[in-house]
Protein backbone atom coordinates (compact mmCIF):
# COMPACT_ATOMS: atom_id res chain seq x y z
CA UNK A 1 0.00 0.00 0.00
CA UNK A 2 2.88 2.36 0.74
CA UNK A 3 4.07 1.99 -2.85
CA UNK A 4 0.65 3.05 -4.07
CA UNK A 5 0.74 6.13 -1.82
CA UNK A 6 4.10 7.25 -3.10
CA UNK A 7 3.25 6.51 -6.71
CA UNK A 8 -0.09 8.35 -6.69
CA UNK A 9 1.17 11.38 -4.78
CA UNK A 10 4.33 11.42 -6.90
CA UNK A 11 2.39 11.51 -10.16
CA UNK A 12 0.05 14.21 -8.86
CA UNK A 13 2.92 16.19 -7.39
CA UNK A 14 4.93 16.21 -10.59
CA UNK A 15 1.80 17.23 -12.51
CA UNK A 16 1.20 20.09 -10.09
CA UNK A 17 4.85 21.17 -10.35
CA UNK A 18 4.65 21.26 -14.14
CA UNK A 19 1.45 23.32 -13.92
CA UNK A 20 3.31 25.67 -11.57
CA UNK A 21 6.12 25.98 -14.13
CA UNK A 22 3.60 27.05 -16.76
CA UNK A 23 2.06 29.42 -14.22
CA UNK A 24 5.45 31.00 -13.75
CA UNK A 25 6.71 31.27 -17.30
CA UNK A 26 3.42 31.40 -19.19
CA UNK A 27 3.85 34.39 -21.45
CA UNK A 28 0.24 35.54 -21.39
CA UNK A 29 -2.53 35.91 -18.87
CA UNK A 30 -4.55 33.14 -20.49
CA UNK A 31 -1.72 30.64 -20.08
CA UNK A 32 -1.71 31.43 -16.41
CA UNK A 33 -5.49 31.03 -16.21
CA UNK A 34 -5.28 27.60 -17.81
CA UNK A 35 -2.42 26.64 -15.51
CA UNK A 36 -4.32 27.78 -12.41
CA UNK A 37 -7.36 25.84 -13.52
CA UNK A 38 -5.29 22.71 -14.00
CA UNK A 39 -3.54 23.22 -10.68
CA UNK A 40 -6.82 23.50 -8.78
CA UNK A 41 -8.20 20.38 -10.41
CA UNK A 42 -5.00 18.49 -9.57
CA UNK A 43 -5.41 19.63 -5.97
CA UNK A 44 -8.99 18.36 -6.02
CA UNK A 45 -7.75 15.08 -7.46
CA UNK A 46 -5.15 14.87 -4.68
CA UNK A 47 -7.85 15.38 -2.05
CA UNK A 48 -9.93 12.64 -3.65
CA UNK A 49 -6.93 10.30 -3.73
CA UNK A 50 -6.31 11.00 -0.05
CA UNK A 51 -9.98 10.36 0.74
CA UNK A 52 -9.92 7.13 -1.22
CA UNK A 53 -6.67 5.71 0.11
CA UNK A 54 -7.24 6.64 3.75
CA UNK A 55 -10.99 5.94 3.68
CA UNK A 56 -11.40 9.42 5.11
CA UNK A 57 -14.63 11.10 3.98
CA UNK A 58 -14.05 14.38 5.84
CA UNK A 59 -12.28 16.09 2.93
CA UNK A 60 -15.08 15.39 0.46
CA UNK A 61 -16.97 18.68 1.08
CA UNK A 62 -13.69 20.54 0.51
CA UNK A 63 -13.51 18.73 -2.82
CA UNK A 64 -16.87 20.18 -3.90
CA UNK A 65 -15.75 23.69 -2.98
CA UNK A 66 -12.38 23.42 -4.76
CA UNK A 67 -13.85 22.04 -7.96
CA UNK A 68 -16.45 24.82 -8.15
CA UNK A 69 -13.87 27.46 -7.26
CA UNK A 70 -11.75 26.44 -10.25
CA UNK A 71 -14.68 27.02 -12.57
CA UNK A 72 -15.71 30.36 -11.10
CA UNK A 73 -12.13 31.62 -11.13
CA UNK A 74 -11.34 30.79 -14.73
CA UNK A 75 -14.68 32.04 -16.04
CA UNK A 76 -14.40 35.35 -14.23
CA UNK A 77 -10.87 35.95 -15.51
CA UNK A 78 -11.95 34.99 -19.03
CA UNK A 79 -14.81 37.46 -18.82
CA UNK A 80 -12.43 40.11 -17.52
CA UNK A 81 -10.05 39.65 -20.43
CA UNK A 82 -13.00 39.48 -22.82
CA UNK A 83 -14.09 42.87 -21.54
CA UNK A 84 -10.71 44.21 -22.61
CA UNK A 85 -11.40 43.20 -26.20
CA UNK A 86 -10.97 46.05 -28.59
CA UNK A 87 -12.86 46.54 -31.81
CA UNK A 88 -10.86 49.02 -33.75
CA UNK A 89 -12.63 48.96 -37.09
CA UNK A 90 -15.83 50.40 -35.67
CA UNK A 91 -18.14 47.80 -37.18
CA UNK A 92 -17.96 45.53 -34.16
CA UNK A 93 -15.42 43.17 -35.65
CA UNK A 94 -11.96 42.65 -34.44
CA UNK A 95 -9.11 43.68 -36.61
CA UNK A 96 -7.17 40.90 -38.29
CA UNK A 97 -4.89 38.57 -36.53
CA UNK A 98 -1.28 39.54 -36.01
CA UNK A 99 1.22 36.97 -34.87
CA UNK A 100 0.97 35.49 -31.42
CA UNK A 101 3.74 36.31 -28.98
CA UNK A 102 5.20 32.80 -29.08
CA UNK A 103 5.20 32.89 -32.87
CA UNK A 104 7.14 36.15 -32.86
CA UNK A 105 9.73 34.63 -30.52
CA UNK A 106 9.98 31.49 -32.65
CA UNK A 107 10.46 33.55 -35.81
CA UNK A 108 13.20 35.64 -34.26
CA UNK A 109 14.96 32.51 -33.04
CA UNK A 110 14.81 31.13 -36.57
CA UNK A 111 16.25 34.37 -37.93
CA UNK A 112 19.11 34.34 -35.44
CA UNK A 113 20.19 30.89 -36.49
CA UNK B 1 -16.63 -11.47 1.04
CA UNK B 2 -12.96 -10.73 1.57
CA UNK B 3 -12.13 -11.70 -2.00
CA UNK B 4 -14.75 -9.32 -3.32
CA UNK B 5 -13.32 -6.68 -1.01
CA UNK B 6 -9.80 -7.28 -2.31
CA UNK B 7 -10.91 -7.15 -5.94
CA UNK B 8 -12.75 -3.87 -5.30
CA UNK B 9 -9.67 -2.46 -3.59
CA UNK B 10 -7.42 -3.44 -6.48
CA UNK B 11 -9.83 -1.91 -8.99
CA UNK B 12 -10.04 1.29 -6.96
CA UNK B 13 -6.27 1.57 -6.66
CA UNK B 14 -5.83 1.01 -10.40
CA UNK B 15 -8.41 3.71 -11.15
CA UNK B 16 -6.75 6.13 -8.74
CA UNK B 17 -3.33 5.55 -10.27
CA UNK B 18 -4.67 5.94 -13.83
CA UNK B 19 -6.34 9.20 -12.86
CA UNK B 20 -3.16 10.45 -11.21
CA UNK B 21 -1.22 9.58 -14.35
CA UNK B 22 -3.69 11.55 -16.49
CA UNK B 23 -3.22 14.55 -14.17
CA UNK B 24 0.54 14.21 -14.76
CA UNK B 25 0.01 14.27 -18.54
CA UNK B 26 -2.12 17.39 -18.09
CA UNK B 27 0.81 19.15 -16.43
CA UNK B 28 3.24 17.79 -19.00
CA UNK B 29 1.10 19.00 -21.88
CA UNK B 30 0.82 22.43 -20.29
CA UNK B 31 4.58 22.77 -20.41
CA UNK B 32 5.26 21.10 -23.76
CA UNK B 33 2.55 22.42 -26.06
CA UNK B 34 3.19 25.52 -28.15
CA UNK B 35 0.20 27.85 -27.70
CA UNK B 36 -2.82 28.57 -25.53
CA UNK B 37 -5.35 26.51 -27.46
CA UNK B 38 -3.24 23.35 -27.55
CA UNK B 39 -2.30 23.87 -23.91
CA UNK B 40 -5.98 23.96 -23.11
CA UNK B 41 -6.44 20.64 -24.85
CA UNK B 42 -3.73 19.25 -22.62
CA UNK B 43 -4.81 20.98 -19.45
CA UNK B 44 -8.55 20.56 -19.43
CA UNK B 45 -9.21 17.30 -21.22
CA UNK B 46 -7.12 14.53 -19.61
CA UNK B 47 -8.17 16.31 -16.47
CA UNK B 48 -11.86 15.53 -16.99
CA UNK B 49 -11.23 11.86 -17.63
CA UNK B 50 -8.65 11.71 -14.83
CA UNK B 51 -10.94 13.34 -12.30
CA UNK B 52 -13.77 11.02 -13.29
CA UNK B 53 -11.53 7.98 -12.80
CA UNK B 54 -10.31 9.27 -9.43
CA UNK B 55 -13.87 9.97 -8.28
CA UNK B 56 -14.97 6.44 -9.20
CA UNK B 57 -11.94 4.99 -7.44
CA UNK B 58 -12.54 7.03 -4.31
CA UNK B 59 -16.24 6.18 -4.34
CA UNK B 60 -15.37 2.47 -4.43
CA UNK B 61 -13.02 2.84 -1.46
CA UNK B 62 -15.23 5.08 0.66
CA UNK B 63 -18.04 3.47 2.58
CA UNK B 64 -21.24 5.32 3.30
CA UNK B 65 -23.58 6.85 0.77
CA UNK B 66 -23.12 10.44 1.86
CA UNK B 67 -19.59 10.69 0.46
CA UNK B 68 -20.56 8.78 -2.66
CA UNK B 69 -23.33 11.26 -3.48
CA UNK B 70 -20.98 14.16 -3.01
CA UNK B 71 -18.36 12.58 -5.26
CA UNK B 72 -21.04 12.00 -7.89
CA UNK B 73 -21.97 15.66 -7.60
CA UNK B 74 -18.35 16.71 -8.09
CA UNK B 75 -18.11 14.54 -11.21
CA UNK B 76 -21.31 16.00 -12.65
CA UNK B 77 -20.19 19.55 -11.90
CA UNK B 78 -16.87 18.84 -13.53
CA UNK B 79 -18.52 17.59 -16.70
CA UNK B 80 -20.93 20.54 -16.80
CA UNK B 81 -18.44 23.29 -16.05
CA UNK B 82 -15.26 22.20 -17.83
CA UNK B 83 -16.67 22.81 -21.35
CA UNK B 84 -18.02 26.22 -20.35
CA UNK B 85 -14.74 27.55 -19.03
CA UNK B 86 -12.80 25.91 -21.88
CA UNK B 87 -15.07 27.55 -24.43
CA UNK B 88 -14.84 30.98 -22.82
CA UNK B 89 -11.06 30.89 -22.53
CA UNK B 90 -10.55 29.54 -26.04
CA UNK B 91 -12.79 32.16 -27.61
CA UNK B 92 -10.97 34.92 -25.81
CA UNK B 93 -7.66 33.31 -26.79
CA UNK B 94 -8.64 33.26 -30.44
CA UNK B 95 -9.85 36.82 -30.47
CA UNK B 96 -6.89 38.09 -28.47
CA UNK B 97 -4.60 36.46 -31.06
CA UNK B 98 -2.91 33.91 -28.87
CA UNK B 99 -3.03 31.42 -31.71
CA UNK B 100 0.21 30.35 -33.32
CA UNK B 101 -0.72 30.52 -36.93
CA UNK B 102 2.47 28.82 -38.12
CA UNK B 103 1.35 25.67 -36.29
CA UNK B 104 -2.16 25.67 -37.75
CA UNK B 105 -2.95 23.42 -40.68
CA UNK B 106 -6.02 25.41 -41.71
CA UNK B 107 -8.00 28.22 -40.09
CA UNK B 108 -11.49 28.44 -41.49
CA UNK B 109 -12.68 30.98 -38.96
CA UNK B 110 -10.30 33.71 -40.01
CA UNK B 111 -12.17 36.76 -41.21
CA UNK B 112 -9.71 39.25 -42.62
CA UNK B 113 -6.26 39.16 -44.08
CA UNK B 114 -5.28 42.48 -42.58
CA UNK B 115 -3.09 42.36 -39.55
CA UNK B 116 -2.06 45.29 -37.49
CA UNK B 117 0.58 45.83 -34.89
CA UNK B 118 -1.40 48.11 -32.66
CA UNK B 119 -3.51 45.57 -30.86
CA UNK B 120 -1.53 42.56 -29.79
CA UNK B 121 -2.04 40.27 -26.83
CA UNK B 122 -2.96 40.97 -23.25
CA UNK B 123 0.48 41.81 -21.95
CA UNK B 124 0.64 45.09 -20.07
CA UNK B 125 2.67 46.53 -22.93
CA UNK B 126 0.00 45.39 -25.34
CA UNK B 127 -2.76 47.52 -23.87
CA UNK B 128 -4.73 49.37 -26.53
CA UNK B 129 -3.21 52.76 -27.31
CA UNK B 130 -4.87 55.79 -25.86
CA UNK B 131 -4.99 57.61 -29.17
CA UNK B 132 -5.44 54.92 -31.82
CA UNK B 133 -5.16 57.26 -34.80
CA UNK B 134 -1.80 58.69 -33.80
CA UNK B 135 -0.47 55.30 -32.72
CA UNK B 136 -1.46 53.85 -36.09
CA UNK B 137 0.44 56.56 -37.93
CA UNK B 138 3.47 56.00 -35.73
CA UNK B 139 3.44 52.25 -36.23
CA UNK B 140 3.22 52.68 -39.98
CA UNK B 141 6.10 55.11 -39.89
CA UNK B 142 8.12 52.53 -37.97
CA UNK B 143 7.30 50.04 -40.70
CA UNK B 144 8.42 52.47 -43.35
CA UNK B 145 5.02 52.57 -45.02
CA UNK B 146 4.68 56.28 -44.50
CA UNK B 147 7.13 59.00 -45.31
CA UNK B 148 8.08 61.03 -42.22
CA UNK B 149 6.56 64.48 -42.37
CA UNK C 1 -30.55 32.68 -25.86
CA UNK C 2 -32.68 35.75 -26.51
CA UNK C 3 -33.62 37.56 -23.35
CA UNK C 4 -37.38 37.50 -23.61
CA UNK C 5 -39.50 39.54 -21.22
CA UNK C 6 -40.54 37.54 -18.20
CA UNK C 7 -43.96 35.97 -18.74
CA UNK C 8 -46.68 35.73 -16.11
CA UNK C 9 -45.66 33.91 -12.97
CA UNK C 10 -47.61 30.66 -13.42
CA UNK C 11 -46.29 30.14 -16.91
CA UNK C 12 -42.86 31.09 -15.65
CA UNK C 13 -42.92 28.55 -12.83
CA UNK C 14 -44.06 25.74 -15.11
CA UNK C 15 -41.05 26.31 -17.32
CA UNK C 16 -38.76 26.44 -14.31
CA UNK C 17 -39.96 23.14 -12.87
CA UNK C 18 -37.08 20.97 -14.15
CA UNK C 19 -34.63 23.54 -12.83
CA UNK C 20 -36.40 23.49 -9.44
CA UNK C 21 -36.22 19.71 -9.28
CA UNK C 22 -32.53 19.78 -10.21
CA UNK C 23 -31.76 22.36 -7.52
CA UNK C 24 -33.58 20.33 -4.86
CA UNK C 25 -31.66 17.23 -5.96
CA UNK C 26 -28.34 19.06 -5.76
CA UNK C 27 -29.23 20.40 -2.32
CA UNK C 28 -29.99 16.90 -1.06
CA UNK C 29 -26.85 15.46 -2.62
CA UNK C 30 -24.80 18.19 -0.99
CA UNK C 31 -26.18 17.30 2.41
CA UNK C 32 -25.51 13.69 1.59
CA UNK C 33 -28.53 12.32 3.42
CA UNK C 34 -32.18 12.33 2.58
CA UNK C 35 -34.58 13.71 5.12
CA UNK C 36 -37.76 15.77 5.16
CA UNK C 37 -35.91 18.73 6.61
CA UNK C 38 -33.43 18.63 3.72
CA UNK C 39 -36.25 18.30 1.21
CA UNK C 40 -38.22 21.25 2.58
CA UNK C 41 -35.22 23.52 2.98
CA UNK C 42 -34.10 22.50 -0.51
CA UNK C 43 -37.46 23.51 -1.99
CA UNK C 44 -37.24 26.86 -0.18
CA UNK C 45 -33.70 27.50 -1.41
CA UNK C 46 -34.59 26.46 -4.96
CA UNK C 47 -37.62 28.74 -5.00
CA UNK C 48 -35.51 31.59 -3.71
CA UNK C 49 -32.83 31.03 -6.33
CA UNK C 50 -35.24 30.76 -9.24
CA UNK C 51 -37.25 33.81 -8.15
CA UNK C 52 -34.25 36.00 -7.41
CA UNK C 53 -32.14 34.94 -10.41
CA UNK C 54 -34.60 34.03 -13.16
CA UNK C 55 -33.32 32.36 -16.32
CA UNK C 56 -34.88 32.58 -19.76
CA UNK C 57 -37.01 29.47 -20.34
CA UNK C 58 -35.75 26.75 -22.65
CA UNK C 59 -37.87 26.98 -25.77
CA UNK C 60 -39.30 23.74 -27.08
CA UNK C 61 -38.30 21.48 -24.25
CA UNK C 62 -36.70 18.09 -24.57
CA UNK C 63 -38.02 14.67 -25.38
CA UNK C 64 -35.78 11.86 -24.38
CA UNK C 65 -35.67 8.67 -26.41
CA UNK C 66 -34.11 5.92 -24.28
CA UNK C 67 -32.55 3.83 -27.05
CA UNK C 68 -31.01 6.78 -28.86
CA UNK C 69 -29.91 8.22 -25.50
CA UNK C 70 -28.08 5.02 -24.62
CA UNK C 71 -26.40 4.99 -28.02
CA UNK C 72 -25.34 8.60 -27.58
CA UNK C 73 -23.98 7.92 -24.10
CA UNK C 74 -22.07 4.81 -25.16
CA UNK C 75 -20.52 6.62 -28.11
CA UNK C 76 -19.68 9.53 -25.82
CA UNK C 77 -17.92 7.40 -23.22
CA UNK C 78 -16.00 5.48 -25.89
CA UNK C 79 -14.93 8.77 -27.48
CA UNK C 80 -13.96 10.18 -24.09
CA UNK C 81 -11.73 7.23 -23.23
CA UNK C 82 -10.18 6.61 -26.66
CA UNK C 83 -9.33 10.18 -27.50
CA UNK C 84 -8.32 10.80 -23.90
CA UNK C 85 -5.75 8.08 -24.34
CA UNK C 86 -4.73 9.56 -27.70
CA UNK C 87 -4.16 13.04 -26.26
CA UNK C 88 -2.29 11.58 -23.29
CA UNK C 89 -0.04 9.65 -25.68
CA UNK C 90 0.60 12.79 -27.71
CA UNK C 91 1.72 14.65 -24.60
CA UNK C 92 4.03 11.88 -23.48
CA UNK C 93 5.65 10.82 -26.77
CA UNK C 94 8.97 12.44 -27.63
CA UNK C 95 7.92 14.03 -30.93
CA UNK C 96 5.17 16.11 -29.36
CA UNK C 97 2.04 17.05 -31.21
CA UNK C 98 1.14 17.32 -34.87
CA UNK C 99 -0.21 20.49 -36.31
CA UNK C 100 -3.64 21.58 -35.19
CA UNK C 101 -6.45 23.20 -37.15
CA UNK C 102 -9.49 25.42 -36.78
CA UNK C 103 -12.42 24.17 -38.82
CA UNK C 104 -15.98 25.37 -39.29
CA UNK C 105 -18.87 22.97 -39.64
CA UNK C 106 -22.33 23.74 -40.98
CA UNK C 107 -24.89 22.29 -38.58
CA UNK C 108 -28.47 21.34 -39.33
CA UNK C 109 -30.22 21.83 -35.99
CA UNK C 110 -31.65 25.12 -34.89
CA UNK C 111 -32.44 24.64 -31.23
CA UNK C 112 -30.68 26.25 -28.29
CA UNK C 113 -30.94 23.17 -26.14
CA UNK C 114 -29.61 20.76 -28.77
CA UNK C 115 -26.76 23.09 -29.69
CA UNK C 116 -25.82 23.38 -26.02
CA UNK C 117 -25.75 19.62 -25.56
CA UNK C 118 -23.76 19.24 -28.78
CA UNK C 119 -21.13 21.82 -27.88
CA UNK C 120 -20.78 20.47 -24.35
CA UNK C 121 -20.19 16.95 -25.57
CA UNK C 122 -17.84 18.10 -28.34
CA UNK C 123 -15.77 20.12 -25.91
CA UNK C 124 -15.65 17.34 -23.33
CA UNK C 125 -14.24 14.88 -25.83
CA UNK C 126 -10.48 15.42 -25.96
CA UNK C 127 -8.97 16.59 -29.21
CA UNK C 128 -11.75 18.97 -30.19
CA UNK C 129 -12.79 22.23 -28.60
CA UNK C 130 -15.56 24.58 -29.65
CA UNK C 131 -14.26 28.11 -30.13
CA UNK C 132 -17.20 29.91 -31.63
CA UNK C 133 -20.83 29.27 -32.45
CA UNK C 134 -22.49 31.42 -35.07
CA UNK C 135 -26.10 31.14 -34.01
CA UNK C 136 -27.60 32.81 -37.10
CA UNK C 137 -25.72 30.77 -39.66
CA UNK C 138 -25.68 27.59 -37.55
CA UNK C 139 -21.97 27.22 -38.01
CA UNK C 140 -19.69 25.99 -35.30
CA UNK C 141 -15.96 26.59 -35.17
CA UNK C 142 -13.73 24.00 -33.55
CA UNK C 143 -10.09 23.79 -32.73
CA UNK C 144 -8.89 20.25 -33.30
CA UNK C 145 -5.66 18.67 -32.26
CA UNK C 146 -3.89 16.04 -34.32
CA UNK C 147 -4.29 17.06 -37.95
CA UNK C 148 -1.88 15.95 -40.62
CA UNK C 149 -3.66 16.55 -43.92
CA UNK C 150 -6.96 17.51 -45.48
CA UNK C 151 -8.44 14.03 -45.07
CA UNK C 152 -8.06 14.38 -41.30
CA UNK C 153 -10.02 17.62 -41.46
CA UNK C 154 -12.82 15.98 -43.45
CA UNK C 155 -12.85 13.03 -41.06
CA UNK C 156 -13.25 15.34 -38.08
CA UNK C 157 -16.04 17.22 -39.85
CA UNK C 158 -17.90 13.98 -40.49
CA UNK C 159 -17.40 13.02 -36.84
CA UNK C 160 -18.98 16.31 -35.73
CA UNK C 161 -21.97 15.76 -38.02
CA UNK C 162 -22.39 12.20 -36.74
CA UNK C 163 -22.27 13.47 -33.17
CA UNK C 164 -24.92 16.05 -34.06
CA UNK C 165 -27.14 13.34 -35.50
CA UNK C 166 -26.81 11.24 -32.34
CA UNK C 167 -27.69 14.25 -30.14
CA UNK C 168 -30.73 15.13 -32.25
CA UNK C 169 -31.96 11.56 -32.33
CA UNK C 170 -31.62 11.35 -28.55
CA UNK C 171 -33.15 14.68 -27.55
CA UNK C 172 -34.75 16.35 -30.56
CA UNK C 173 -38.38 16.76 -31.53
CA UNK C 174 -39.80 14.83 -34.55
CA UNK C 175 -39.53 17.98 -36.67
CA UNK C 176 -35.83 18.27 -35.97
CA UNK C 177 -35.20 14.63 -36.81
CA UNK C 178 -37.12 15.11 -40.06
CA UNK C 179 -34.99 18.13 -40.95
CA UNK C 180 -31.94 15.98 -40.23
CA UNK C 181 -33.10 13.45 -42.81
CA UNK C 182 -34.17 15.95 -45.42
CA UNK C 183 -30.92 17.88 -45.31
CA UNK C 184 -28.12 15.35 -45.03
CA UNK C 185 -24.72 16.71 -44.15
CA UNK C 186 -23.66 17.93 -47.56
CA UNK C 187 -20.71 19.75 -46.07
CA UNK C 188 -21.77 23.26 -47.01
CA UNK C 189 -18.90 24.75 -45.08
CA UNK C 190 -16.04 24.66 -47.54
CA UNK C 191 -12.46 25.47 -46.86
CA UNK C 192 -11.75 29.04 -45.98
CA UNK C 193 -15.37 29.95 -45.47
CA UNK C 194 -15.63 33.49 -44.19
CA UNK C 195 -17.89 34.02 -41.24
CA UNK C 196 -19.21 37.55 -41.26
Amino acid sequence: MTVVYWLAYGLLGVGALLALVRLGIGPSLLDRVVATDTLLVIIAAGLAVHAGLQRDPTVVPVLVVVSLLAFVGSVSVARYIGGMLVSSTGDGQDVGLPEAGEERIARSLEADR
Amino acid sequence: MSEVQTAADVLAVVLLLLGAFLCLTAGLGLVRFPDVLTRMHAGTKPQVLGVLLIMVGAAIRLQGWSATWMLLLVAVFQMLTAPVSAHMISRVAYRRRHVRRDRLFVDELRTGEASDRLYRGDEPADAPPEEPARALVESRREDGDLAPD
Amino acid sequence: MSAEPTPVTGHHLRHQLPLLLWLVLVWNLLWGTWSWANLISGVLVALGVTLLLPLPPVVGGARVRPVALVRFLVHFVVDLVSSGALVAWQTVRPTGIDRSAIITVQLRTDSDLLLTILTESLTLVPGSMVIDLDREHRTIALHILHVRDQSDVERQRDAVLAEEERVVRAFGSPDEIASLDSAPGTGVAGTGRRTP
